[in-house]
């Protein structure tokens, strides 16, 4: 039977990870407020982006544009974004599954990875799968910046001939305790759908519009880019202030039952004691 | 047809929204120069250049420096995509200062390492934050009506 000093040093450990538990809930609490005014904040771009080339579309036809283009090949490369650290419960773990789901599902295509994020990084090494890059640090300072880098290598090697589709799996952000993981397809970008109301007006160009939406495309890949890494790192807080959270309580429900337990065992101690005296007494009165 | 008043104007940069709301008229760097916009302005599709846009709401201009991006032109609204921008009040002007004085000094060496196109660019870039700044400094007392 364990000791109530054995018992008490484990209440004391417990106290002390509920301490630290505690203290990340509310470094995640804090981050994941400044994340989710990010995420909120990019999605205006994004949206009059697309209604600026659903008009344009609509009026000029996308055409032939290479980056609307399906093509018949078989090389897909797989953005993978997965968080820096772990202890955000099944956050990493949902992303790698479903990217080995995604791998098997198109077992004759050859699948290239693309990996941002440390767990992304540590869980394929181990594993027998073509890693095309990998950007360890990428979601340290999601900017736009950074963003448009990765999505211009991408769109290269798309352009010429490198890979044929681009995907991306990342957890998208419903709310602080809904995650949701995604498998969304960046290249070819999915033509838009025809704006309802074209206005018959004479429209003015400042330079062709092909060129025009050239341009346009390249930033839309952009600001996909920046949209997935901005849910990401808003969803790895979520997730990892709810783990946190769970820790904390389970915690306080572990320092509950011990020390339950250490007063019974401190009690049979007494019980014990008093048995002794009084049976020992008993002995020498009678 | 009666031409509206007012222009819906919205500026957004990919990480923010800068600017949503009604305003006389705004003027746009494009890449071929200066647009200036009044409501009922023909459906228009320009891609931005670096510069200044600058609107006047409520009888006040603002100015906001913006680089790169796209200007469309609706009937019913003007949205401006930037790729970046920032409001006058926001800029700093000792550093934009500095970064005028440290282009120009790239421009003006011979050292054949030196990015000639992006110095431009910077110098653009310092210049136009520069010109936002006084401008905002400068503008007209505004008069109650």
């Amino acid at each position: 039977m364990a000791t109530i000093r054995d018992i008490r040093r484990r209440i004391r450990s417990a106290r002390s990870i509920q301490q630290i538990t505690r203290a990340m809930k509310f470094v995640s609490a804090a981050r994941l407020r400044k994340a989710q005014e990010r995420v909120i904040a990019a999605r205006p771009y994004a949206r009059q982006m697309m209604a600026v080339i659903e008009s344009l579309v609509a009026r000029v036809g996308g055409g032939t544009h290479p980056l609307l283009e399906h093509r018949e090949g078989r090389k897909i490369e797989l953005v993978v974004i997965t968080a820096d650290r772990g202890l955000c419960g099944a956050y990493n773990t949902n992303i790698l599954r479903r990217s080995l789901e995604f791998i098997l599902e198109h077992e004759g295509d050859s699948v290239a990875l693309n990996l941002l994020g440390k767990k992304a990084r540590d869980f394929f090494r181990r594993r027998p799968y073509a890693v095309r890059k990998e950007a360890p640090a990428a979601l340290q300072s999601p900017s736009f910046a950074n963003a448009a880098a990765i999505a211009g290598s991408l769109v290269e090697d798309f352009t010429s001939g490198k890979i044929d589709q681009v995907w991306m799996v990342y957890n998208e952000f419903k709310s602080v305790v809904h995650q949701r993981v995604v498998v969304e397809r960046l290249l070819p970008i999915e033509r838009p759908a025809h704006a309802e109301s074209v206005p018959a007006v004479e429209y003015l160009y400042d330079e062709p519009p092909a060129r025009l939406l050239d341009h346009l495309l390249h930033r839309h890949v952009e600001a996909q880019v920046y949209r997935a890494v901005l849910e990401a790192a808003a969803s790895e807080q979520g997730a990892r202030m709810t783990a946190m959270e769970a820790a904390t309580n389970n915690a306080a429900e572990m320092i509950e039952s011990l020390t339950l337990y250490a007063n019974k065992v401190r009690q049979a101690g007494i019980t014990k004691e008093i048995i002794e005296v009084v049976s020992g007494a008993g002995g020498t009165g009678a | 047809m009666a031409l509206p008043e007012k222009i819906d104007l919205r500026i957004v940069t990919p990480e923010r929204q800068l600017f949503s709301g009604l305003v006389d008229h705004v003027t746009v760097p494009s890449t071929l120069g200066y647009l200036g916009i009044l409501p009922g302005h023909a459906p228009l599709l320009a891609e931005l250049g670096i510069g200044n846009i600058s609107y006047e709401a409520d009888g006040r201009t603002e100015y906001i420096t913006c680089a790169w991006g796209f200007l469309e032109v609706l009937p019913d609204r003007v949205i401006v995509l930037a790729q970046t921008a920032e409001v006058a009040s926001e800029i700093d002007a000792a550093r934009a200062e500095q970064a005028k004085l440290r282009a120009e000094r790239r421009l003006a060496s011979k050292n054949p390492d030196v990015d000639f196109t992006r110095a431009q660019l910077a110098l653009m870039r310092a210049a136009a934050r520069l010109d936002a700044v006084s401008r905002m400094r400068h503008r007209p007392v505004l008069l109650k009506k």
